[in-house]
């Protein structure tokens, strides 16, 4: 009984080793083949480009794609305008959500049950409902082809994450704290700056995250409100990537153009994937 | 009430904000879907009543982005949901690298999405497109398909590359739900002599219910505001086939002008949208609390 079980016992856990393995290897090969095949598409000589059947690994590196971004189109301006535009509503944000969720968090608003609930529906709301309401007021505004026109939208649209991850921070500090800066006379505006803010900053990392991925990759807004070239932003420029005709698509610069788009994203996912990972579950569940 | 005026000053101006950007832009579609405003009246808004949900009632082509938003959004948010539920179920167990396969596991959903819709349309690429040449290399077609030529295929390939860019978000929220489930509670089902599939059903099922509904409530809003990945990729072609709601409300207002008919589509899209999550939310809370 004993020596029959035995080994029909280590081979299940063999074998559930073996379907781990496997899973792992199909998620590993799901998750980087796009981006993999993209960086070799970028590197290749168009000749082994448009090879049939395809060249996998590239016969000669070439970073011609590269270049012809920098040199025949401005594409240092659009990463200049993408970063510009992404950290500028990030620390807007940081700086106009904190406040309110602190006052979310402690200070026992009347109707602040209706804000939540109302700032956690506006987060379900599609871009594409939203993009002709704020034309209007981009255009009553004056701020077409500004890049206020990007950069108060990406801060109301990263609003409701902000202020629901940093409201669940608060809500973890300890309250005797603020009680003990109250007893010590700080009005509720300095106790924040002094004491709150400097115990807040991994947080508000965790939430800059968040919002600068967000504003990075926003698309229909960057579509729409912003047509002059050299104000565009990487994800809009590189979709219209396009060549003289139908025929001459310049697959290798479209290939570099998102390699360099979004190599920002991937140093910061390399980076602060716990803080991604916190932000994300604070924002969505707790919220 | 000091305090209560120092905290409303605290919220008004992401209050402000929020106003200005989310709910202008929808109570103004209520308003302006009344008024046709469009190249017939030269742009200038003119009171015309329901005319515009009339025009939507028999609007062929409304109603085909309708289904395409619903098949759409349907087939993508199940599948992202089987994957998303195994792939971190996978990512809990204890294997050598699990910080770096967790690492990896995020990346597509930190990616721009009208960036990797370029490179799955490259993937997907007729002529040189790397799809066909595994398959023709597999022997499983003769001749290069026309992934996105194809109606029913087009739809395949969007699919595919919304499954592959917003699975790790669902895979994220699920496996910090699985970590809270405790230890302790397989061990005692296990002694209980539960299989492991009935420890899958019964407990970490029911236990991760909160973490489903609402990954699921993001997920749908989102899938049925799908824009970007199919601006890119098709943009809403061939004929129609894989146009969206919101790529016809775009079209609407940014190719023909038509403001007053664009925002009517805004309002109806708006509706089914809350409505379909308010019956959700609703039904989920009845079931929890029964």
């Amino acid at each position: 009984m004993i020596l029959e079980q035995t080994p029909d016992k280590s081979r299940k856990i063999s074998w559930s080793y073996i379907l781990l393995g496997i899973s792992i290897v199909t998620i590993i090969l799901f998750t980087l083949a796009p981006i993999l095949w993209q960086v070799l598409t970028s590197v290749k000589t168009n000749e082994d480009i448009s090879a049939i059947p395809n060249v996998y690994l590239p016969h000669k590196i070439t970073l011609q794609h590269y270049l012809e971004l920098f040199e025949r189109r401005p594409f240092w301006l659009y990463i200049f305008n993408s970063a510009l535009v992404s950290i500028v509503s990030t620390i807007l944000c940081l700086l106009l959500g904190s406040p309110a969720a602190y006052a979310l968090a402690r200070m026992k608003l009347r109707g602040e049950t209706i804000i939540l609930v109302l700032i956690a529906v506006v987060t379900l709301f599609p871009y594409a409902l939203l993009f002709l309401g704020v034309l209007e007021i981009i255009k009553n505004l004056g701020l077409g082809n500004n890049y206020l026109a990007l950069i108060i939208p990406y801060t109301a649209i990263n609003m409701p994450l902000t202020i629901l991850v940093m409201r669940s921070f608060f809500r973890q500090l300890p309250q005797d704290l603020e009680d003990a800066a109250k007893i010590d006379g700080y009005k509720t505006i300095s106790m924040l700056t002094a004491i709150i803010l400097p115990m807040t900053l991994p947080a508000l990392v965790t939430t800059g995250i968040l919002t600068f991925i967000f504003a990075w990759n926003e698309y229909i807004f960057a579509l729409t409100f912003i047509t002059e070239e050299t104000m565009k932003t990487v994800p809009v420029a590189t979709a219209q990537l396009g060549g003289a005709s139908l025929f001459d698509i310049p697959y290798g610069a479209i290939a570099a153009a998102t390699i360099l788009g979004t190599i920002p994203l991937v140093i910061l996912v390399l980076i602060f994937q716990r803080r991604i990972v916190q932000g994300l579950t604070a924002g969505a569940v707790k919220g | 009430m000091n305090n209560q005026r120092t905290g409303w000053i605290l919220l008004f101006p992401a209050l402000l904000l929020l106003f200005l950007i989310f709910l202008y832009p929808i109570t103004r579609a209520f308003g302006l879907s009344l008024f046709t405003e469009n190249l017939g009246t030269q742009l200038q808004p003119v009171f015309s009543g329901l005319a515009n949900y009339q025009r939507m009632l028999g609007d062929g082509r409304f109603w085909q982005s309708m289904s395409n938003t619903a098949i759409f959004t349907i087939v993508s948010v199940a599948l992202e949901l089987v994957l998303g539920l195994s792939i971190a179920l996978v990512l809990n167990q204890s294997f050598f690298g699990r910080g770096i396969v967790r690492t990896i596991a995020i990346i597509p959903w930190a990616l721009p999405t009208s960036i990797m819709g370029l490179a799955w349309a490259w993937i997907f690429n007729d002529r040189f497109g790397v799809a066909n040449d595994i398959l023709q290399r597999l022997g499983l077609i003769e001749t290069g398909i026309n992934w996105l030529g194809e109606p029913g295929l087009a739809m395949v390939a969007i699919i595919i590359a919304d499954v592959w860019k917003t699975t790790p978000f669902i895979s994220i929220i699920l496996l910090a739900g699985l970590q809270s489930i405790s230890r302790d509670l397989y061990e005692a089902h296990k002694i209980d002599g539960a299989k492991p599939w009935q420890s899958f059903s019964q407990i970490t099922l029911p236990l991760l219910m909160p973490q489903i509904m609402i990954s699921l409530l993001f997920r749908f809003a989102q899938a049925f505001g799908i824009f970007d990945l199919v601006q890119v990729m098709t943009g809403g072609g061939p004929a129609g086939s894989t146009e969206t709601v919101s790529i016809y409300i775009y079209s609407t207002v940014m190719r023909y002008l038509d403001f007053g008919y664009g925002a009517a589509l805004v309002v109806a899209t708006f509706m089914i949208l809350i409505t379909t999550v308010a019956l959700v939310a609703w039904l989920f809370n009845r079931t929890k609390w029964a």
